[in-house]
C-alpha cells in the first residue's frame, strides 16, 4: 500500500497544511510519496524531502503546473495516482479545487475533509456544518481524500531524507489560463496554523476598529480572523473569514469579539481548545460554546484586555 | 448563450441538524427544506447574465426525489426558463450527480454550467469539479466575480491567500462562492408564472448513469460536546483565568 500526498507550496517552501496531511497519511499506514507540482518549485521539493516519514518526493516542474490550474494538475494527479492505494491532499482551496477533478478522472467517489482515520478504508468527516459526524467506508480501489488540517497534528518538517525524483509528464489541457492574483498581505501568523486567533464580527462596526484586535493580536502572537458578517460588511478581506464557507481553525485559544455565533461561524472554530467570547448581548449563542464569556462592550473590554496582557 | 444551473434541495440552513439516536443518519424528517444557498447564488448569476443580454436561455436542473420539483419551481420563479428533474429516490453521491449532469450537458450543450460550490448537507464541494473532469470542461471554482467576453469567461476566485483570476475557454463550469451576488426574492406574480413553465422529468437510467453508491455510511454520531463554560465578571478575571486556569497565554 502506498499513499500519494499532494503538497501545497509557494514554490519556495511547503504550506503548513501539507504536514498535517502527511500525518493523516501516516495514520492510514504505508509508504508516503509527496507530489510537488509547479513551475520553478525546486526549493519546495527540497523542503519536501526533509519532511519526516516521506519515502519519495515526485517533482513535476513544468509551466503547465504554475498557479495550480486544476485542468492540468488534475490530469497529472490522476495519471500518477493510478499506482497508489490512496491519494491525499489538504482540504485547502487548492486541494478542494483539484482533487475531485482527479477523482472523477479515476472514476472514484472522493471523500472530503476527513477529521479521523479508523482504518485504511474507513474515515470520519463532519456533515451538516459540523453538527453531525459521519463514519464512512470507501469501496473504491483508490481512496481519494482531502484532509482537514486542524484535525491532525503536523509531522516534523525536518529530519527526513527522501529521494527526489523528477516527473516528466506535462499535461497542458490548454483550456484555462492564469490572469492574475491579489493576495492579502499580513505579517501575523497564518490563520489556520496560529496558536491563538482573535476574531471580530459585525459588532466591530467598521474596518478601522479592527485595529483594536490587531493590537491584542500583536501582544499574543495571534492571527486575526473575522465572521462572515464582518467580511460581507466590507470591514476586512474575505481570506480572514472563519466558518463553514471560510477557514476552519482549531487554535489553543480563540477569542470571539462582537460575534453572535451563527452555525456557519461555529463550524469553523468550535474545535478550538479554549474559546473566549466578548459580547454585550448575554443571549448571544456564542456563549453556549465559550469556556469564558465576558458580557461587556467590546470597545471598553478590548483596549482593557490589551493593556493587561 | 445557454446556461445550465444545478440546484439541490437541502435542509434549510437555519435548521440545526442532529444525528439520529440510533446512528443511522441525520434526523431530517419534518425539517424545513429549501434550495441550497450556494445554488440560489448560481441561479441569480445566471439570471443576471440573461438580464445583461449575455445569456439567452437558462435551464434549471435538480437531481433527487419528486419533491425537488419545488426547488426547480423556485429557480423558475427567479428567472430560469425551464426545468429538468432527474428523479430518483436514492441519495446520490457527487460522482453519480456529476455523471447525470454530464449526460444532460451532452444533450443540452450549454455554454456555461453554474453550480454552488458545496451543498450545506453533505459539505462535499466536489460536484462541479467532477463534472469538469467528465465533460472535459475548464472550471472556475469558488467564484466571486464572473465576466463573459469573446468566447471566454473570466472568473475571479476566492482562494486561501486572497483572490485569483482565471480565463476559461467556453464551454466552462463555474461554482459560486457566497460573495458572488445577493440573490433576489421571487415575487408572487413570478411564482404564479413559474407554475406554467415547462419541467421535464427523466430518470438516471434514461441518462444511462449507474448510480450505485461507492461510499458506505457506517454510522453517524453527534460531535464532541463542549463543556459548559463560565461567565467572568471583568477583563482582569478573564486574563487571570486564561493565564492560570486555562494556561493558554
Amino acid at each position: 500500500m502506498a499513499i500519494l500526498v499532494i503538497a501545497e507550496h509557494d514554490n519556495a517552501s511547503l504550506k503548513g497544511a501539507t504536514l498535517n496531511t502527511v500525518a493523516a497519511a501516516a495514520a492510514i499506514g504505508g509508504d508516503i510519496d509527496l507530489l510537488v507540482a509547479g513551475n520553478g518549485c525546486g526549493a519546495a521539493a527540497e523542503a519536501a524531502a526533509k519532511v519526516a516519514g516521506v519515502a519519495k518526493v515526485l517533482v513535476a516542474d513544468n509551466a503547465a503546473y504554475a498557479h495550480g490550474l486544476a485542468e492540468n494538475l488534475g490530469q497529472l494527479i490522476a495519471e500518477l495516482g493510478k499506482n497508489y492505494s490512496h491519494i491525499l491532499a489538504p482540504a485547502t482551496t487548492g486541494g478542494k479545487n483539484v482533487l475531485p477533478r482527479a477523482a472523477a478522472l479515476l472514476d472514484v467517489q472522493a471523500i472530503s475533509d476527513i477529521t479521523g482515520v479508523e482504518s485504511a478504508d474507513t474515515f470520519q468527516r463532519p456533515i451538516y456544518a459540523g453538527n453531525v459526524i459521519a463514519t464512512v467506508q470507501s469501496t473504491d480501489a483508490i481512496k481519494v481524500i482531502t484532509v482537514r488540517g486542524t484535525a491532525f497534528d503536523a509531522v516534523a518538517a525536518e529530519g527526513g531524507s527522501a529521494a527526489i525524483e523528477a516527473v516528466d509528464a506535462a499535461h497542458d489541457a490548454g483550456i484555462s489560463a492564469f490572469v492574475g492574483e491579489e493576495l492579502a498581505k499580513s505579517d501575523r501568523p497564518e490563520l489556520t496554523s496560529a496558536k491563538v486567533v482573535i476574531s471580530g464580527g459585525r459588532g466591530m462596526q467598521n474596518g478601522d476598529n479592527f485595529e483594536l484586535l490587531y493590537k491584542v493580536a500583536d501582544k499574543l502572537g495571534a492571527a486575526v480572523g473575522a465572521s462572515r458578517a464582518a467580511v460581507d460588511a466590507g470591514f476586512v478581506p474575505n481570506d480572514m473569514q472563519v466558518g463553514q464557507t471560510g477557514k476552519i481553525v482549531a487554535p489553543d485559544l480563540y477569542v470571539a469579539v462582537g460575534i453572535s455565533g451563527a452555525i456557519q461561524h461555529l463550524a469553523g472554530m468550535k474545535d478550538s481548545k479554549v474559546i473566549v467570547a466578548i459580547n454585550k448581548d448575554e443571549e448571544a449563542p456564542i456563549f453556549q460554546v465559550a469556556d469564558y464569556g465576558l458580557v461587556a462592550d467590546l470597545f471598553d473590554a478590548v483596549p482593557e484586555l490589551e493593556s493587561k496582557l | 448563450m445557454k446556461i445550465l444551473v444545478a440546484v439541490k434541495r437541502v435542509v434549510d440552513y437555519n435548521v440545526k441538524v442532529r444525528a439520529k439516536a440510533d446512528g443511522t443518519g441525520a434526523d431530517i424528517a419534518n425539517a424545513k427544506m429549501s434550495i441550497n444557498p450556494f445554488c440560489e447564488i448560481a441561479v441569480e448569476e445566471a439570471v443576471r447574465l440573461k438580464e445583461k443580454g449575455v445569456a439567452t436561455e437558462i435551464v434549471a436542473v435538480s437531481i433527487g426525489a419528486k419533491q425537488s420539483q419545488e426547488q426547480i419551481r423556485t429557480a423558475l420563479a427567479l428567472g430560469a426558463d425551464r426545468g429538468i428533474l432527474v428523479e430518483t429516490d436514492a441519495e446520490l453521491e457527487p460522482l453519480a450527480i456529476a455523471k447525470c449532469l454530464k449526460a444532460l450537458v451532452e444533450k443540452e450543450s450549454p455554454d456555461l454550467v453554474i453550480l454552488g460550490k458545496q451543498s450545506i448537507d453533505g459539505d462535499n464541494n466536489q460536484t462541479g469539479q467532477m463534472l469538469g473532469a467528465l465533460a472535459g470542461m475548464p472550471q472556475g471554482t469558488f467564484a466571486s466575480e464572473v465576466n463573459v467576453a469573446e468566447g471566454k469567461v473570466n472568473v475571479t476566485r476566492e482562494i486561501d491567500g486572497g483572490l485569483q483570476t482565471l480565463a476559461l475557454n467556453l464551454p466552462a463550469i463555474v461554482t459560486t462562492d457566497l460573495r458572488l451576488n445577493e440573490p433576489r426574492y421571487a415575487s408572487l406574480p413570478n411564482i404564479m408564472k413559474a407554475k406554467k413553465k415547462p419541467l421535464d422529468t427523466v430518470s438516471p437510467a434514461d441518462l444511462g448513469v449507474d448510480t450505485a453508491a461507492r461510499v458506505k455510511l457506517l454510522k453517524v454520531s453527534p460531535p464532541a460536546e463542549r463543556q459548559a463554560g463560565i461567565k467572568v465578571a471583568d477583563v482582569s478575571e478573564l486574563v487571570e483565568k486564561l493565564k492560570n486556569e486555562a494556561k493558554v497565554i
